[in-house]
This record gives structure tokens, C-alpha cells and sequence, in this order.
């Protein structure tokens, strides 16, 4: 993955894990805008299945509510570890 | 064994495991209850309101609050330090342009040690879905009337970050000292639910 930065262009992953993660559902596979990093912490998904967890940055990503729900002229900020990101024009 | 538990099944299951770890000497009795109240103690709207009453009347830690949040606090004798290790603090403030909602979609992460233990409606599934998706609808529903021209961000606590919003200051306020100031400051207004 290259060095992701504010103002960067990410697609969130559209996958289903089969056990805990921090990635909402309603924020799958999505587009959105890197506003800010948010400190390095071991990826949420990884120590929920009881292991130490890779340390990973995580990122406040903004979204469009219109292109998380098809509609709403607000915003959303989540909270994303790297792990969750893929920088636009990298394919998936 | 510790103190309240509601008539849930999910209640009782912790119960059985409480006894367990009890049993087998993992836990003190009455431990958790301890760690509760030592991660709760201190933990007050009071505090969130003496930091925003603090950024009204001081631009420069304002600015210091809104770069880096943990580092300002601290100049209060405040921290987000309570728990197992720092929690980092994200404090967003509201402008004329736009206003800053707070929400945990995921479960109820919130900042304790400054807003105090979160009230119910924060951790209502109602809320929690709602919010996201229509916040206009939802802040009107909490008597918050916003201009059209007003856009609204929403912030999801959905990892480690916790957040407060910091409100705008009241017209006609020029004349208050910072703990009469404070004193204007809601526990709602800190989450993005009311105006101040």
C-alpha cells in the first residue's frame, strides 16, 4: 500500500468478516476523504480474536452521506485502521 | 461479586463468569466494581464545560485544544487517562458554517473522564442508527433547529479516538467570567445534541 496522506482518495473493503471488526457496515465499500490520522493501534479485528495486533495507523476517512445512503447533504467522519483502506486507483 | 445487574440473560452469563474468575482466584470480590469507580471517578460534564468556558475566552488554547487535544487538557489538570492506557481526545468545534455531531455506531465509546458516564439516549440503538443517517431530523427531534446553510458533520467513534464537540459561544456573553461561562455549557451541547 503507498503512504496514504490527507486529502487521499480511499474505497473502504466491501467484505463480510466472520468475526469483529471496526469497520460499520453502513461504511462498506464506500468512497471517501482522508481528513486526519488518528495514532497507530493494533488492528481492533486481530485482538478480538485474542492476538497482540499488528499496530497500524488509523485514519479519520469522511464520507458523503449521500454516497453512504443514496441521500443527506451531511457528512460522516469514522474512525478507520489502515487495514480497512484502499487508496483509489490501487485495485483491490 | 459486584453490585447492580439488570434481570438480562446477558446479565446473568456475566454473573456466572464474575463468580467463576472469582472462584479460581482471578478476581478479588468486588473488583470490578472498584476498577469502575476508580475509571469513573473525577468523570464530569463539569470538566467538559470548564475546558470549552477555557477555549471561549482564550483563542490561543483554542487552537492548542484543537491541534492537539490531550496536550491542552492537560493544562487543566484534566486527562483521558483514566482507563487501561490514554485514550487520544479529538475535540471538534462548531462554527456558524457548521456543526459537529457525536455518535458510536459500533457500541457507546465516549469520553468519560470529561462528559462523565453517557446518558442513555447516547447508547440507544435509536440514536446510534438514526443519527448517522438523518442528523437534521434527529437534532430537531432534541429542539436543536438548524439554518439550512449550516452544514452538519457527523463524527463515528467507531475506534480508539474519543471526541467533544466544542460549542459555540453564546451572543451576549461578553461580559461573563469563565466559571459563569462554564456554567452555560450542557452535557449536550458537548455530544453536538443542543446549541449552548
Amino acid at each position: 500500500m503507498p503512504d496514504l496522506a490527507p486529502g487521499m482518495r480511499v474505497r473502504t473493503r466491501s467484505t463480510d468478516p466472520d468475526g469483529h471488526t471496526r469497520l460499520p457496515r453502513y461504511a462498506r465499500g464506500a468512497v471517501g476523504v482522508l481528513v486526519e490520522e488518528a495514532g497507530v493501534h493494533p488492528l481492533a479485528d486481530e485482538r478480538a480474536r485474542g492476538r497482540a495486533g499488528t499496530p497500524q495507523p488509523v485514519w479519520h476517512v469522511r464520507f458523503a452521506a449521500a454516497d453512504l445512503f443514496g441521500a443527506g447533504d451531511h457528512t460522516v467522519t469514522v474512525e478507520l485502521w489502515e487495514d480497512y483502506l484502499v487508496p483509489i486507483g490501487e485495485r483491490a | 461479586m459486584s453490585g447492580t445487574h439488570v434481570g438480562s440473560p446477558i446479565a446473568a452469563r456475566v454473573r456466572h463468569v464474575e463468580a467463576l474468575l472469582e472462584h479460581r482466584g482471578l478476581l478479588d470480590d468486588g473488583e470490578i466494581d472498584r476498577r469502575i469507580d476508580e475509571f469513573l471517578a473525577g468523570g464530569s460534564p463539569a470538566n467538559g464545560a470548564r475546558v470549552t468556558a477555557r477555549a471561549w475566552v482564550d483563542p490561543g488554547f483554542a487552537e492548542r485544544l484543537l491541534a492537539d487535544a490531550n496536550g491542552a487538557i492537560r493544562e487543566l489538570g484534566l486527562s483521558m487517562s483514566g482507563g487501561l492506557q490514554e485514550q487520544r481526545l479529538k475535540v471538534v468545534a462548531n462554527t456558524e458554517a457548521e456543526h459537529n455531531v457525536v455518535v458510536c455506531t459500533l457500541c457507546s465509546c465516549y469520553p468519560i473522564a470529561l462528559l462523565g458516564p453517557s446518558p442513555g439516549w447516547y447508547k440507544s440503538e435509536a440514536y446510534r442508527s438514526r443519527v448517522v443517517r438523518d442528523p437534521r431530523g434527529v437534532l430537531r427531534e432534541f429542539g436543536l433547529q438548524l439554518p439550512g446553510t449550516t452544514r452538519i458533520s457527523v463524527w463515528d467513534a467507531s475506534a480508539e479516538s474519543r471526541y467533544m464537540v466544542l460549542p459555540r459561544r453564546p451572543a451576549g456573553t461578553e461580559r461573563l467570567g469563565e466559571e459563569e461561562l462554564a456554567g452555560l455549557v450542557t452535557r449536550k451541547g458537548l455530544i453536538g445534541t443542543a446549541a449552548v
